[in-house]
Formats: C-alpha cells, structure tokens, sequence
C-alpha cells in the first residue's frame, strides 16, 4: 500500500441556500485502500461522492484526486474516476455489449470487441451480451455498471450504494471484483447504510455526522455487531 | 479522431435508441397527422386562400413537430439516469453538442419528409420544379432549428418549467430562420427559382453558421452549469 494519499479531502465545506451539509471534512485514501463512509439520510455522503466525482464544487476546502483539484482542474480527474451511482447509467434498448462500447467511446478509450467481451465475462454477462437491457434484472444492470467501470480501469472508483437492490449471491460476487480492483491498486470510496459482511472490503470505516467525519478508524477486526454500536455512538453524538 | 468518433457515437446511440422505441417518431407522426387534418378542415379547398397561407402551414408543422423532438433530446439522458455519465465523460463535450445535433437533425428531416409528402397528398400541390429548391430551404431552415433547440434543451433540460421555458427561449432566437424559411418557401412554391430567393438563403446560412458556431463554443458551460 503507497504512502501518499490518491485522494485527499481537505476541511470541504458545502452549503445549499442556508444549510450547510458538509462542515469541514477532512479525509485521506490511499492506493489500493477501501474507505466504507457510513452515515444517515442527509448526513452529505452522496454529497461528499458528487464533489469527489466533479458533479459539485466545494463551498470551501478543496478535494484533490492523484494531485489534481476536483474544482479547478475537473478535466485532469474525470479519467482517473470510476463512478458507480445510484442510476446505472445504462439505455435500456441498447444491449449490454453496446451500451459497453457507447461509454467507453465517449469515455476516449479504445475498446475492441475482444475487451468488451472480457469486461462482459468479468462480470458474468457474456451470455446476455447481445440481450436489450431492458430484460434486465437491477443486479445485471449493476453487474453491467460494474463492467464499464473495470473497462476504463480507474484509479479512483467512487460507490454510492453499491450493494443495494442485491441479493446475496449478487453481493458476494460483487465483493469479489471489488477485492480484485483494490488489489489491483484502485482506491475505493464506498458510501454505505449496509452493516453487513459487504463491508469487510473495507479497510477503514468513516462515519459522517454533523456535516464532519465523526469516526476515522481501521475496520481490523471489528465485527458487524461492533460496527453498528461504534456507528450509533459516534452518528448521534455527532448528529 | 476521438473527437468525431465520440459525436458519432453519441449520434448512433440516439439514433438506435430512437429506432428501438420509436418513442418521439410515434408521437411526431401522429401529432403531423393531426395537424394536416386540423390545417385540411380550416382550409378547405379554396385554392387561392390556399396558395397564400401554405408556406406558413408547412412551417408551423416543421415547427411545432421540432419542438416536440428537440424538447426531448436530453431527457432520455435524464430518464436512463445517464446525465451525470455524459458530464463525466473526459475531453471536449462539444463532441456530445454535434452527435446530439447529428441525431436531432436525422429525425426532424424523417418527420419533415413525411410531413411534406402528406401536405402534397392532403392539399392536392404539385411541387414539380419547386422541389429541389424546397429541399434545400428545409434542410438549412431545420439545420438552424435544431442547432439552437439542441442548446436550448441542454440548458432546460434540469429545469422544472422546462415544457414551458423550452419554446419561449427558442422561438424568438429562431426569428431569422422562420422568415427566411416563410418567404424563400412561399416563392418557390410560387414557381420562382431557387437563384430568386438567394438573400433569404443567404441569412438562413448566416443563421446556421453562428448558430452552429456559438452552441459548439458554449455547449461545455452550458453542460456544467
């Protein structure tokens, strides 16, 4: 694991009209490093990730991505970034292998039939490559999310709920490319609800509450239970 | 090369998308149908109250037909949840402006033609030697339409107003192209040449080429905005 931080927050700040959503949060994640961001509805995480992504400017602080200011310099970022959303970000009446090869066009890459089947296979949609998305469940849809991402091989792989509308296997097979990307040296920010097994991905857990990071700390070998007690101690102190 | 292969990919999806559902194309057709009818009752058969306002019909259908398909041209981004995944995409995001425009453009000419051909079925016109000319007005006039409505849905597109904000930011932006387009048509079918209506077809090119030329250079700010 490198030493110097691909993602660095530094005391943002972000109002909307007279509320303030975020305080001052301060976060690092390093290469190859998975930071699960639990809070509750409103605490600012999506709003935390859309700074992240380049979708919204700070108030005040910065948010750096690999150097580059995600405000100033949004162009530098944008392909360092992969983004999983709550949408899919996928068209219905395209199929699953031309919906693969719209984004990674659009994207700049150049992906030849060959590594849109790979990606196709990585996530287990070979099969239903040439299938309309429209016949898809919400976990193909996601699978397919997860192959445009892993297709650009970001550095940076930004989460907002990836779990949710899964079903257990679905969950597990998810938990298993997500290993392999932070393996592969990608630093993971994941904002989560979920107090399961899916976060032993993680290897710190960070609470947002009160528009500030209320808990930083390594996951090590705390268990669920342990989770969702520091969760509770830490959310309504902050709160 | 990235550039033209992203315009073209943007273009194609739409296209695909469009050919797929057939969600504005259904609706466009029966919407011109229900024009021609309306525009047939209210006309009649006189011939000479025919000739006068004909131009002006013919247009108001392209019009109203092009607002309909250009109101929707980003909200099947939005409806995919696929907004945010345009905006993110790295590089010149005029490349997206000129495959959305490519896409709009295909689909106002499709509907255009119908359109035309219906008019020629329904008002009993010949457009004999007319034609050539015609088409060359349809296609700048469209090209100017759809190059500002592009923009335009871009900017209303996040707007909650955007049905009603949408036409009111056009239509007077669209000033020169539906004069132009009125009064070139209007002689044509007149049975004057197209060399007769060579200063309206130069405006129409004027029009296009700032229309074009500024929506290319502000598309980026408008996306981020």
């Amino acid at each position: 694991m490198s030493v110097e931080p691909v993602v660095r927050i530094i005391g943002v700040r972000k109002v909307f009209g007279l509320v303030a959503v975020l305080d001052s949060v301060s976060l690092d994640i390093r290469a190859g490093e998975a930071v699960a961001l639990l809070g509750a509805n409103g605490a600012g995480k999506t709003t935390l990730l859309k700074i992240l992504a380049t979708l919204l400017r700070p108030t005040r602080g910065a948010a750096t991505i690999a150097g580059h200011d995600v405000a100033r310099a949004p162009e530098a970022v944008r392909p360092l970034l992969g983004v999983v959303a709550h949408g899919a970000w996928v068209y219905d009446d395209l199929t699953a292998r031309e919906n693969l090869r719209f984004w990674a066009t659009v994207g700049g890459l150049d992906a030849y039939a060959d590594d849109l089947t790979v990606a196709l296979a990585g996530v287990g949609l070979e099969r239903v490559a040439d299938a309309r998305v429209r016949t898809f469940s919400a976990g193909m849809k996601r699978r397919l999310s997860l192959a445009r991402v892993m297709l650009a091989r970001p550095r940076v792989l930004l989460l907002d709920e990836p779990f949710a509308g899964l079903d257990q296997r679905a969950r597990k097979w998810l938990e298993g490319r997500l290993e392999a990307m932070k393996a592969a040296g990608a630093a993971l920010l994941m904002v989560t609800h979920s107090f399961g097994r899916e976060l032993g991905i993680a290897d710190r857990l960070a609470v947002l509450a009160g528009g500030r990071i209320a808990l930083d700390t390594a996951r090590g070998t705390l268990g669920p239970d342990d989770v969702q007690r520091l969760y509770a101690a830490h959310a309504e102190e902050s709160a | 090369m990235s550039y033209a292969r992203r315009a073209l990919a943007v273009a194609w999806k739409d296209l695909a998308v469009e050919r797929r559902s057939k969600e504005t194309l259904n609706a466009l057709v029966f919407f011109s149908l229900l024009l021609l009818f309306v525009f047939q009752f209210t006309l009649g058969g006189d011939r000479e109250r025919l000739a006068a306002v004909l131009p002006g019909v013919l247009w108001l259908g392209f019009v109203l037909s092009a607002l309909l398909a250009l109101g929707r041209t980003f909200l099947v981004e939005r409806e995919h949840d696929c907004w945010e995944g345009l905006l993110l995409a790295p590089g010149d995001k005029s490349a997206i402006y000129l495959g959305k425009l490519a896409g709009n453009l295909a689909l106002m000419l499709v509907v255009e033609a119908l359109v035309l051909g219906l008019f020629v079925v329904f008002f009993d016109i010949d457009l004999g030697r007319a034609l050539p000319g015609l088409l060359v007005v349809v296609l700048l006039g469209t090209l100017g339409l759809a190059a500002v409505g592009t923009l335009f849905a871009a900017m209303t597109a996040n707007v909650r107003a955007r049905e009603l904000l949408f036409p009111v930011l056009l239509l007077p932006v669209q000033i020169p192209v539906l004069l132009a387009t009125v009064k070139a048509t209007e002689a044509l079918l007149l049975g004057e040449p197209l060399g007769a209506v060579g200063h309206w077809v130069k405006l129409l090119l004027a029009a296009d080429v700032i229309y074009v030329v500024v929506s290319l250079l502000t598309f980026d700010v408008v996306l981020e905005a």
